[in-house]
């Protein structure tokens, strides 16, 4: 009924895994549309970070707690109703607590139900692991889906508006780059980033490959 | 959830009851929580709402102590309740003597983007809008959101032409946005060069707004003069 | 205020606000299926007519709960419904177009979780669009989606055969294409003299 059982240990990994090794923006390549639209200011991208962050626990301690229950076959329905629920609640929760941040992110806070980070998670993780390792891993990933969306959020507010979290940071005579503000300015940003990341990795790669290289080598 | 491949061995009859009791389940928790969240917020919701409503609307009647809410119907008016078409409804703003300062009103029309949403207010006595505010956009930052700044654009708003005709139908000119500098009548809006596409969009939703409500506020002046008291 | 032409909603959807360019709409099966024409081709035609569906469906189901005053079930009915159009779609594909399915594979069931096809649903509950406009709305988005699809796609194929660096392989090159094309989009603004 319930998927192979392969469930691990609890371990620091397990939370530190969804923050940077398997960065579920930089790495894996997904919610990429909540990362590109909400970042155009520092604000809005620590909410909509908080907001798919909610969620995803939520969703997955429930996927996790019901894993044995849940059949096979209705697995995909059951999660994504599941998801759906969850995002209903936290729309309402915006809407109480700010109209400014809910008008500021608008659509797109339905739209974490289509996110496929949760759904991925829940398909991959949380219908296989216990509650407690789900919630973990599930607040890891979570962060770092937060922190991803700030790396964007900042470069693009203060290079675009010279403010962050409204505060004005840059000097007066700065023009700011309206590009960054702009659809485009999204793409560039990110691609950065991936850019930068990809940079470091292959350099890493490198040193690493130099060093079993000179232990082979040398005595 | 997809089958692609046939499948090789007969397939085991997929159990009914369990998937039954599974969703059943699921639907019961989902169905708690949303209820339960949408009861619990909705009166900070509705709360949110007002106060927005009200900041708005003491931005464009900057002079008005206390203000209510109507719905301006072709035939009268009547308080506004949460359900009243929101197209309808106006704002009166009254001073400390009750007097009426003016009337406010909304107005939205296609931008760039999306809907521009604008707040009016029509001064009875001068029969023409002198205030206006942006309340929602999302214009293209750096282009189109100069229409918030530019001291230009918002003289256009201090005294624009807001006279119903002779047969109290409608206004008796169109308000309507022209290409910047080419303004010569008191109920044209000049543009911002470089926005024309959102000062276009203010123009329109002022406009479809004022020809609805503005000829329904002078015929039904006495009775919204009267609603505070 | 939904008194558009249904030829602007149509212009609109396709060029000015395009969904994956200007409203970042369905990013992930544009980073990840613009590989080659053929494919992009399929998947915009797929996803295009799950949209039509979804859009029909939601607007269905829109009227039905203003009716019973239950709205705020629309997200979860919404999101049930555009799963069993993917669901539709599929049996219709496979039992018409064998090789179109085996060419689409995995991509097919991940159309539910393509944000465009959600967007729409939602956006056009926002602008109140009345039947023909949301139809309209719908194939304008698709026809969108898989003009973004088919110019990436175009550009990738020719890329893969020039010297690009290492480290912008991928995803960082196709981002950064996109945010040129994106930018080229914006010229259309005002296209069409901005509706009513």
């Amino acid at each position: 009924m319930s998927l192979v059982n392969k469930e691990e240990p609890l371990t620091l990994d397990t939370f530190v895994r969804g923050v940077w090794r398997e960065n579920p923006v930089f790495v894996t390549l997904l919610g990429m549309c909540p990362t590109l639209a909400v970042t155009n200011s520092a604000t809005n991208a620590i909410s909509m970070g908080l907001a798919t962050t909610f969620v995803l626990i939520c969703s997955n301690v429930l996927v996790s707690m019901l894993r044995k229950v849940i059949p096979k076959e209705v697995r995909i329905a059951a999660y994504i109703v599941l998801i759906a629920s969850f995002v209903t609640v936290v729309d309402y929760a915006i809407q109480a607590i700010s109209l400014e941040v809910y008008e500021a992110l608008g659509a797109f806070i339905q739209l974490i139900v289509v996110n496929c980070i949760i759904l991925g998670r829940a398909e991959a993780y949380a219908s296989r692991q216990t509650v407690v390792n789900t919630a973990v891993n599930s607040i890891g990933t979570g962060i770092g889906f937060t922190l991803a969306l700030l790396c964007l959020g900042v470069v693009r507010e203060v290079l675009g508006a010279g403010t962050l979290f409204s505060v004005r940071i840059l000097p007066d005579q700065f023009q700011p780059w309206v590009l960054m503000l702009l659809p485009a300015g999204g793409f560039f940003v990110l691609a950065g980033w991936l850019l930068l990341i990809d940079f470091m990795n292959v350099r890493k790669e490198r040193r690493a490959l130099e060093q079993q290289g000179a232990t082979v080598h040398g005595q | 959830m997809s089958a692609e491949a046939p499948v090789q061995a007969p397939v085991q009859a997929v159990p009914f009851l369990p998937m039954i009791r599974t969703l059943g389940l699921v639907s019961l928790i989902c169905g708690f929580a949303v209820t339960f969240a949408y009861q619990w917020t909705k009166p900070y919701v509705e709360e949110n709402q007002r106060i927005t409503t009200e900041r708005a609307v003491r931005a464009v009647l900057p002079g008005a102590v206390t203000q209510r809410a109507f719905v301006l119907g072709k035939d009268g008016i009547s308080p506004a309740a949460a359900d009243s078409p929101a197209e309808d409804v106006v704002y009166v703003g009254f001073d400390a003597a009750g007097k009426i300062v003016g009337i406010a009103a909304r107005g939205a029309s296609r931008g760039y983007a999306d809907l521009v949403h604008i707040m009016f207010s029509y001064d009875p006595a001068c029969e023409c809008i002198n205030a206006l505010k942006v309340t929602k956009m999302n214009e293209t930052p750096g282009l189109g959101d100069t229409v918030l700044k530019d001291p230009d654009f918002k003289r256009n708003f201090e005294a624009l032409d807001a006279r119903v005709n002779a047969e109290g139908t409608a206004l008796a000119n169109r308000i309507v946005t022209v290409k910047h500098g080419t303004k010569r009548e008191a109920w044209q809006i000049d543009a911002i060069s470089g926005s024309t596409v959102t000062s276009k969009a203010i123009g329109r939703g002022l406009d479809q707004s004022a020809q609805r409500l503005v000829p329904r506020m002078q015929r039904h002046l006495a009775e919204l003069e009267r609603g505070g008291r | 205020m939904a008194n558009e032409s249904l030829g602007f909603i149509f212009l609109n959807a396709l060029l000015i606000n395009n969904f994956v360019l200007a409203m970042f709409l369905g990013i992930c099966p544009f980073l990840g299926v613009s590989a080659k024409k053929d494919t992009a081709l399929n998947m915009g035609i797929a996803t295009t007519f799950v949209m039509f569906v979804s859009s029909m469906c939601a607007f269905g189901l829109n009227w039905l709960l203003v009716k019973l005053g239950i709205e705020f079930l629309r997200l979860i009915s919404y999101i049930v419904v555009i799963a069993s159009a993917v669901q539709l779609v599929e049996m219709i594909i496979k039992k018409y177009s064998p090789a179109l399915f085996r060419a689409l594979g995995i991509y097919l069931p991940l159309i539910t979780t393509n944000c465009a096809v959600l967007g729409i649903a939602v956006f056009q509950t926002a602008k109140n669009y009345d039947l023909a406009q949301s139809a309209v709305y719908s194939v304008g988005a698709g026809a969108g989606f898989t003009l973004a699809l088919m110019l990436m796609a175009g550009l990738r194929e020719k890329l893969a055969l020039a010297d690009v660096p290492s480290v912008a392989r991928g995803a960082g090159m196709t981002l950064m294409l996109a945010g040129l094309l994106s930018l080229a989009f914006m010229g259309f603004a005002g296209l069409g003299g901005g509706g009513d």
